[in-house]
């Protein structure tokens, strides 16, 4: 009997090592796969395609005798979880060991590259082209341009960098996928060298992620001599949040610091050690073989909604009963993402605000829930899918004080290049808190004589208020990037859906004083 | 010194070498301190400037060495939404003077947070007294 427990890093802090340690000591060979991505149910145990979760060491003898009734799930492939998601860049998950080339093998790996190298460079980026993949890091440029423009760039030299920084809070995709299936991702950045002329690949990978640098380092040795010529090398971040934006991380793989460099030039002209470079995150590249493969592309160009096409693992995260990875096309809508598949909160209180795509990502409020999952309705409602990262509170949440952390982010991860956002951030967060305050008064050297010019009437809440709106303003427009330039996001949507959270906590704290 | 010279030595052949040989050294030190950036400087034909700007720019390189165990917890939105700022006071209590705390924006573990980090051993799902316990651990 084959016992398979998770590997991931999720399942292994909720301690599946020693759930794993305590299967083998009855005698039983227990193989560490990859994450389901029900992460409620970890440590899960399967076996014979049944599950258990979350299991203890106390259930060990329970779930051998095939009872554990109160944690058994049953058939796991037909859990509602699993069995509504539409699974290709995570078709492998909880099925395959992550190192095991066998099962790689076994389950369609190396298909994609072995087809692309019989058909060749200009055919390749035609298919990916047509299949219509859009970047999964945020943007959501189609990756068939980029490739394209890479390939006619001249130069001996060029690179593939896979953007595996995932800075986003509430995202874990890129490390579930690197944790899980690390040959698919290499599989993907060969392809792409294929497809572009480059025989070298890095993988900017965060210091964070001590379970997938292990894991991508040991996957690189042992598929070396598959996807020679093609090299891959893994370089670990250094705790910089701007540095998974690509110039910066082009910066630092360069071993400068991770500035954010001005565009023009383009990486795909001008990238690392200004060679053309395509820069794409985790998730783009490994949605690559699947595509390759006999008529991938045109599968792929059939699932999604409007202009985004295919799928998207999407990551329910925060305040949920179920939290996890869900795979789906687009256009799945956030009430159906929340409540049906999610579980509403795990606290069970109301859901008061939903941050979607990162520490940049607004703050969706209720009354927008019927939102679809799909990059253009999100730009049109001023808010960004980014990286797929749901992030759940319930009505104990405080959006004045997420507003301000949005500043405080802002400000601790600003690469300093420009003003808006490294002082502006700053401002930001006292702007925030005098409005929490109720506004401000003239300080004692704004009231001295020689300062004659300064306002001596103070400021109101509402002119702070004001004065908040015009930084924003400033910041979006006059930002190098998008950590400058989307803050704002987050602080303006929490402004304006929750103005209470801003403006009563004086009025609140007064009224509790007296 | 000589263990810095050896680290240099190792990496200085890879493409962009900086960021590799200091995580080496940081590793082996537990700091990057002027010392070893002049020595870093003169190996790689930099300036001691470039070097310290590169240091100084990322949140993982420590221009001294902290003896104390640390104990990285996550305080972004995720871990937020599940409640780690109401079990920061019992963590900074458990820690006191012996552990260092440190903040660190997301861990992966966002479903399942509030999330902690011991050198390379996570922890999720926790509340105030798990916490403490993984901070005695510490
Ligand atoms: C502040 C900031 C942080 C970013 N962080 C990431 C990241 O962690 N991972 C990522 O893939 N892209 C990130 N991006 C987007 C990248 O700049 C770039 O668009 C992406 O790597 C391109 O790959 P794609 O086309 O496959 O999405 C970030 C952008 C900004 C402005
Ligand atoms: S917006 Fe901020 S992070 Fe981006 S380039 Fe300007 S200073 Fe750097
Ligand atoms: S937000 Fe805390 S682990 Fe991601």
């Amino acid at each position: 009997m084959i016992i398979k427990i998770s590997d991931d890093a999720l399942a292994r802090a909720m301690g599946a090592d020693e759930l794993a340690r305590a299967f083998e000591r009855k005698g039983h060979e227990v193989h560490r796969t990859s994450s389901w991505g029900m992460h409620w149910l970890e440590p899960l145990v399967e076996i014979d395609g049944k599950g258990w979760g979350p299991a203890t060491l106390e259930d060990v003898d329970d779930i051998l005798e095939g009872g554990a009734a109160e944690i058994a799930i049953g058939a796991i492939e037909q859990h509602p979880f699993i069995a509504r998601q539409q699974r290709l860049t995570f078709a492998r998950a909880g099925k395959t060991r992550p190192l095991n080339l066998q099962d790689y093998e076994a389950t369609g790996g190396w298909a994609g590259l072995r087809r692309a190298r019989q058909i060749g460079s200009a055919q390749i980026l035609e298919e990916v082209t047509a299949s219509g993949l859009r970047g999964r890091g945020g943007a959501g440029f189609p990756a068939g341009i980029k490739w394209q423009t890479v390939a006619k760039a001249s130069g001996p030299q060029k690179y593939i960098v896979c953007n595996a920084d995932e800075g986003d809070s509430g995202t874990f995709a890129d490390r579930m996928l690197i944790e899980g299936d690390p040959f698919m991702l290499i599989e993907g950045m060969a392809i792409a060298g294929e497809a572009v002329g480059a025989d070298r690949g890095y993988v900017y990978l965060r210091s964070e992620y001590p379970d997938a640098i292990r894991k991508l380092e040991r996957a690189v040795e042992l598929s070396a001599g598959i996807v020679a010529p093609f090299q891959v090398e893994v370089r670990v971040g250094a705790g910089a949040y701007v540095c998974g934006e690509e110039t910066s991380l082009l910066n630092s793989l360069e071993g400068k610091r991770g500035e954010v460099r001005a565009k023009p030039p383009l990486p795909a002209l001008e990238g690392l050690f200004g060679k053309p470079t395509v820069v794409n995150n985790v998730l783009t590249l490994a949605a690559v073989p699947h595509i390759l493969v006999e008529g991938g592309a045109g599968h792929y160009g059939t699932l999604g909604m409007g202009r985004s096409k295919g799928t998207m693992p999407i990551q329910l995260a925060g305040n949920l009963k179920h939290g996890g990875l869900f795979e789906t096309g687009f256009g799945i809508t956030l009430k159906e993402l929340i409540y049906d598949i999610g579980g509403g909160t795990e606290s069970g209180r109301p859901v008061k605000a939903v941050q979607v795509g990162g520490p940049l990502g607004a703050y969706l409020h209720p009354d927008q829930f019927d939102i679809r999952f799909d990059y253009e309705e999100y730009t049109e409602a001023d808010a960004l899918i980014g990286h797929g990262g749901i992030t759940v509170f319930d009505d104990s949440a405080d959006m004045g004080a997420m507003a301000r952390f949005a500043m405080e982010f802002c400000a601790a991860e600003s690469c300093g290049k420009c003003t808006p956002c490294r002082i502006g951030a700053v401002r930001g967060v006292e702007l925030i808190d005098r409005i929490r305050t109720g506004g401000r008064t003239a300080d004692h050297i704004e009231r001295t004589a020689v300062m004659h010019n300064a306002p001596k009437h103070g400021r109101s809440q509402e002119q702070e208020i004001g004065l908040l709106t015009d930084l924003c303003e400033t910041m979006k427009f006059g930002s190098l990037c998008a950590l400058g330039g989307f803050t704002p996001f987050p602080v303006m949507s929490a402004l304006k859906n929750w103005p209470e959270d801003f403006t009563g906590r004086a009025d609140r704290e007064a009224e509790a004083a007296e | 010194m000589e263990k810095i010279g050896e680290i240099i030595a190792e990496h200085r052949h890879r493409e962009g070498p900086l960021l590799p040989i200091l995580h080496a050294v940081q590793e082996e030190f537990g700091c990057v301190d002027a010392d070893s950036e002049a020595l870093i400087a003169n190996g790689l034909n930099l300036s001691r400037a470039d070097v310290h700007g590169v240091v100084s720019f990322y949140h993982d390189f420590l221009d001294k060495p902290d003896l104390r165990p640390v104990v990285q917890i996550c305080r972004a939105e995720a871990c937020k939404a599940r409640g780690v700022e109401q079990i920061m006071d019992a963590a900074t209590a458990a820690a006191g003077e012996r552990v260092k705390l440190t903040t660190v924006y997301c861990l992966g573990l966002c479903s399942a947070g509030p999330a902690a980090r011991v050198g390379d051993r996570l922890h999720a799902r926790l509340d105030g007294p798990a916490l403490a316990q993984v901070i005695e651990n510490a």
